[in-house]
């Protein structure tokens, strides 16, 4: 009999690798977490302290790449088609964070759930010229429990009555929402009046004191910083409930190289890694799990070829068309105090009268944006950086008309998935362990650019209700002939999709509905590469629900069920 | 003393950022607020150890708690690597060039300085903000480290006193006092 290193060797510690780790080692099973990034997170000995280095410091986590992988030692290459050339681009391109923890903590961690629609997208609406939709493999009824679990495990505070549009839940979020932030306040006050629907976001921050940790004191460094009193749950607390079985261990600064096969080519023996000093190290284990991110997961499946037979790994890249609509109001909003951001809305997700018209116009059957977040600026140094220098500068600083008098919707628009929108190896650039850098080639369908047109005027007439003197409205990446097209081309979302979906058909998918790889089964994949469709909500409690589902199916656990409340 | 710049160098820079970032009313002005230190600071973050450049935690003591910011963090080896490479140049060592020669910002501000002309210092201000706009090399460079070294953590050696915190009505890093909900809903 084969000897191994532990049962599950898992690649990447952020919500996806971290939540398997809590699953697999809960139901006895031994693992080994391999992370890229160095730790700056918490200790590794119980009681799994926070290490103290997570900080309100905006040089240390915006300008330093204290956390984000720094483009000088793990480039990314960009180019918008094909046609572009080998790339137009090269350094950060819509990167998380590399480290104990990834992109989570980090994260702001506005956590709702996806609607019933979203995972049969194609049979309830039909097909869009030139995208590939695909129902997911599953059904949101399945996937409740999950959802639920994932809400519990983070520790997720919401209020369950504040949004028409939401899908069933079969019980309440395990806190109540924090404090409304001033300027949510205001602009979800004037949505309101115009008929929107805005409401408290679910947000993985606790309220009340949770697992152990204590409640958020709406320091105001939440997005890109990571929280210094450990109030955020993910994926903090799954790394810690993990550790304290005293079955998971975490090896950092090892960058995983490739994953193994055994000379059948059907069963996956391991992976090898790089520690620092360039040395090659193997783990073996009776099951691989990919939870490297949706730009990682596929860049590893390409460099080991391993599950490309259809020559779809890479394929069908999803981001997220952001758009931002700006108010600038004669008054001051402190957006610095608070959680980033505490309402969103929905409204854009699921299309009205106006919207359909829009589509219409278009030519498109249906046009569907995404959820929009109540949110205004938080810290100076990037208004400095955006204001003009000279005379003008110090005068902008102080009446601050781009930061503390400026609201911000930002809308992440679904993206559908297109077969050309893909990752591959760059033919030239590489990174500091001398593998190609990921390559993105990348272009919104018109469907998401018709969204985003249709929408920021619209978002614009709610900040002018609002109070705002001046509007504008831009996007993430900029249309083209935009303005913004001379700044950065790049997509900033920080959602990232696709690369590898999930289906049943192995001619058409990557992965199968338990998110094993089709054709290497004890591969499996629990990060969002296995998305089908993006859908117009963040990924992330999406990407937990799923990495619980799968890691209980390869564990062998029973299935979780829910029921659905009378009348829900 | 400048710690990396010469006393003339240092000379131009500050009345560099202080064209860039002017003194009006209410408002500091760049060498007020010790913006070319701070930028100095960073040109030579190596000759101090750990180097200046990931300020420690997890408070700076402002508004509670131990001052930890003053103590910086332990580099990684990767990290010691990309900052290096950042600040000093690639200067032709191989694990450096990593995709090609790399240049640094020590190289990139004594030519920019330089090329600022010998008569920079008597210009009137509309003309030194001219002649660093012009500069397509250091303006970018020069122009991102006016806005840390004037609102950045002052540990970092600008942001002197948090005067440039106090002039825009932002308090800076807050924890472990945080804000109160009533301090973040109303007005
Ligand atoms: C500022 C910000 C705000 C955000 N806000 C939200 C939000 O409000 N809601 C939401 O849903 N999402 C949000 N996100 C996105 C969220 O962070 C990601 O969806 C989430 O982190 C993805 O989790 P993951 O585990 O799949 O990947 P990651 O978090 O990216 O973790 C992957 C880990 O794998 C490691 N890794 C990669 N390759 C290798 C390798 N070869 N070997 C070893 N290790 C490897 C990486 O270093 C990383 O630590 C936000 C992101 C940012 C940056
Ligand atoms: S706002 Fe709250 S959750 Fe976010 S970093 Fe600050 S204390 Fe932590």
């Amino acid at each position: 009999m084969t000897e191994f290193d532990c049962d599950a060797v898992i690649v990447g510690t952020g919500p996806a690798g971290a939540t398997v780790a809590e699953v697999l080692t809960a139901a006895g099973q031994s693992v080994i977490m391999l992370e890229k990034g160095a730790n700056h997170l918490m200790s590794l000995e119980p009681p799994f302290a926070m290490s103290g280095e997570i900080t309100n410091d905006e040089i240390k986590f915006l300008r330093r790449y204290f956390l984000e992988p720094d483009p000088l030692l793990e480039p990314r290459t960009f180019r918008r088609t094909e046609a572009a050339g080998d790339r137009e681009f090269t350094g950060s391109v819509n990167v998380l964070p590399t480290g104990l923890g990834g992109g989570g903590f980090h994260a702001d961690g506005k956590l709702p759930r996806f609607r019933e629609v979203d995972f049969h997208l194609l049979s309830e609406h039909g097909p869009i010229d030139g995208a590939n939709i695909a129902d997911w493999p599953l059904e949101y009824d399945e996937l409740e429990p999950y959802y639920a679990e994932a809400e519990r495990i983070i520790g997720v505070a919401g209020d369950s009555t504040g949004n028409p549009f939401a899908a069933w839940r079969s019980g309440e979020y395990p806190m109540a929402p924090g404090a409304d932030m001033y300027c949510a306040v205001v602009t979800g006050a004037a949505a309101q009046r115009l008929g929107y629907n805005p409401y408290r976001a679910p947000t993985g921050a606790n309220t009340v004191e949770y697992d152990g940790r204590p409640a958020c004191n709406n320091c105001g460094f939440c997005a890109f910083f990571g929280c210094p009193i450990d109030a955020k749950g993910d994926p903090v607390a799954p790394l810690r409930h993990a550790l304290h079985t005293g079955r998971c261990e975490i090896r950092c600064e090892s960058f995983v190289s490739e994953i193994v096969l055994d000379a059948s080519g059907k069963t996956a023996r391991g992976v090898k890694y790089l520690d620092t000093d360039g040395v090659e190290h193997e783990v073996t284990a009776r099951a691989v799990v990919l939870g490297a991110g949706a730009f990682e997961t596929p860049r590893l499946l390409l460099r080991s070829d391993v599950g490309n037979r259809t020559d779809l790994v890479g394929r069908h890249l999803m981001f997220h068309l952001q758009t931002f609509a700006v108010g600038q109001m004669p008054f001051r909003l402190h957006g610095y105090k608070g959680r980033a951001v505490t309402h969103l809305m929905d409204d854009p997700i699921v299309p009205d009268a106006l919207a359909q018209a829009a589509a219409k116009d278009a030519g498109l059957p249906y046009i569907r944006g995404g959820i929009v977040e109540h949110g205004a600026a938080g810290h100076p140094v990037m208004e400095a950086m955006y204001s003009p220098p000279g005379p003008m500068h110090s005068r902008m600083m102080l009446e601050s008309p781009m930061r503390d008098c400026m609201a911000g919707f930002t809308m992440q628009g679904e993206d559908l998935p297109l077969l050309t929108n893909r990752i591959d190896l760059d033919p030239k650039v590489k990174d500091v362990w001398g593998f190609p850098a990921g390559r993105v080639t990348y272009s919104p369908h018109k469907h998401d650019v018709v969204a985003s047109q249709h929408w920021a005027p619209r978002l614009e007439a709610v900040m002018k209700e609002a109070g705002a003197v001046n509007t504008f409205s831009a996007t993430s990446p900029p249309l083209p002939g935009s303005l913004g097209e001379s700044h950065n081309l790049t997509p900033q979302s920080r959602h990232i999709m696709g690369g590898a979906r999930m289906g049943d058909d192995p001619d058409t998918s990557v992965f199968d509905r338990w998110q094993r790889l089709h054709d290497v089964p004890n591969v499996i994949c629990s990060d969002s590469s296995v998305f089908p469709t993006s859908t117009g909500y963040g990924p992330t409690l999406t990407i937990v629900a799923l990495a619980i589902r799968a890691a209980r199916e390869l564990a062998g656990l029973p299935p979780l069920t829910s029921v659905r409340p009378a009348g829900a | 003393m400048p710690e990396y710049l010469t006393e003339a160098q240092f000379a131009v820079l500050e009345a560099a950022c202080e064209a860039l970032i002017p003194a009006v009313d209410g408002h500091p002005g760049a060498r007020a607020l010790g913006v070319a230190d701070y930028i100095d600071g960073a040109l030579g973050a190596f000759s101090v150890d750990p180097p200046r450049i990931f300020a420690g935690g997890p408070y700076s003591g402002r508004f509670g708690g131990e001052p930890g910011f003053a103590k910086f963090t332990k580099l990684s080896k990767f990290q010691e690597l990309a900052w290096r490479t950042r600040i000093e140049g690639s200067a032709g060592i191989p694990e450096r060039e990593i995709n090609g020669p790399v240049v640094g910002w020590q190289q990139i501000y004594t030519d920019g300085l330089a090329a600022l002309g010998d008569d920079f210092l008597e210009c009137e201000p509309d003309e030194q903000l001219r002649r660093v706009q012009a500069d397509t090399v250091l303006f970018p460079v020069i122009w991102a480290h006016c806005g840390e070294g004037a609102y950045g953590a002052p540990e970092y050696g600008g942001n002197r006193e948090t005067l440039g915190w106090q002039a825009i009505q932002y308090p800076g890093d807050i924890q472990p006092r945080g804000f109160t909900d009533e301090e973040v809903s109303q007005p």
